[in-house]
């Protein structure tokens, strides 16, 4: 009993601590969305709320926009749901390492998803292999992005944008997505993947609605898998 | 539409998305290509994300030795390469990044 209690701390706090250098990026982000929901006339609860009913930060931005320019209601969910689309992509890529979980965890770390929460996550799972209590680990990263992501859009309404840009704190996040990618590219298929997802998507930056990132995310799995089976089917001819 | 309803409505297709194919596995045969194809998920989504916010600067593709955060985001790479650690990396592009700032 009391081994198991260690084992779900261990990778809880394991969890927030991968969080953690990811958090110095999105506390400035929340707090100029913040600022921004109020510019665009989004009442003080309204504007706090978005970060706990949505919770999805680019498209939080969008929506705030889109509210201003006083956009139809369905074309504003409409956009939220594109610009989300690739939570699918992560939902597919968690699914097999949480399979045998209950619906209601099921649940709560489908609502704790975001890019933030995934990165680390997928990252340990691949590292780890499937763990009796890999889902805490989801679960620690997850809430530490949740609260951190509350907290600054709370003092983005309150105190304005505070931070000033020229500390360049946004860059933590390509930097820790960055130091996560890197030891991940075992073998030439994940290389691959990497720089024709990349390369798609600075070809397809101008797409709307993040459209560019899904696009430049599906090219690059298909060329990681197809390299993979070739390498594969050579092994086997040989 | 009610502000309050935009939001709800928007903040169930993203749970809806988030958690459709966690649901979904495991009910279904998964085919093989498939399950090997979401290895290269990471990778590929995190390049996708990486690559704009070093190549382009003020939404233009910029490879000149004016572009800081380019250069800063190379360290970055090389450091991630060689010592595999997470905060070494960090605090590698983040001094870049600053020095650059500062010399440039």
């Amino acid at each position: 009993m009391f081994t198991t209690r260690n084992e779900k701390a261990g990778q809880f706090w394991a969890g927030v601590r991968a969080e953690f250098p990811l958090l110095i990026g999105v506390f400035p982000f929340g707090m100029i969305y913040g600022a921004l929901a109020l510019n665009a006339g989004l009442s003080k609860p309204a504007a706090q709320m978005m970060s706990s009913i949505v919770f999805a930060g680019s498209s939080q931005f969008i929506a705030a926009q889109l509210i201003h320019e006083s956009a139809p209601g369905l074309v504003i969910v409409l956009t939220i749901a594109i610009v989300n689309l690739r939570h699918m992509l992560y939902s597919a890529s968690l699914a097999p390492h949480l399979a045998s979980l209950s619906t209601r965890w099921k649940t709560l770390l489908a609502y704790l998803l975001t890019d933030e929460a995934y990165a680390p996550t997928i990252v340990h799972y691949e590292r780890n292999g499937v763990q009796p209590f890999g889902h805490w680990f989801l679960l620690g990263a997850g809430l530490a992005l949740w609260s951190t992501w509350q907290a600054s859009t709370a003092l983005g309404i309150f105190l304005g944008a505070a931070i000033p840009d020229s500390w360049s704190l946004d860059f933590a996040l390509p930097l820790t997505f960055i130091a996560m990618v890197v030891p991940v590219l075992k073998g030439r298929p994940y290389i691959a993947a990497a720089l024709s997802a990349g390369l798609v998507s600075l070809a397809a930056h101008a797409l709307p609605f993040k459209l560019g990132l899904i696009l430049a995310a599906l090219t690059g799995i298909a060329v990681g898998t197809i390299l993979e089976e070739r390498q594969a089917q050579k092994g086997e001819t040989r | 539409m009610n502000i309050w309803l935009v939001m709800l409505l928007g903040g169930l297709v993203t749970f809806g998305m988030r958690f459709s194919l966690i649901y979904l596995f495991g009910r279904f045969q998964v085919p093989e290509t498939m399950r090997r194809a979401l290895h290269y998920v990471p990778p590929a989504v995190l390049s996708a994300i990486i690559f704009p916010e070093l190549f382009l600067s003020g939404g233009v593709f910029d490879v000149s030795l004016t572009n800081t955060r380019l250069l800063a985001g190379l360290v970055a790479i090389l450091t991630a390469w060689f010592s595999k650690n997470t905060l070494i990396t960090i605090l590698a592009g983040m001094a870049a990044l600053f020095l650059l700032q500062y010399w440039l």
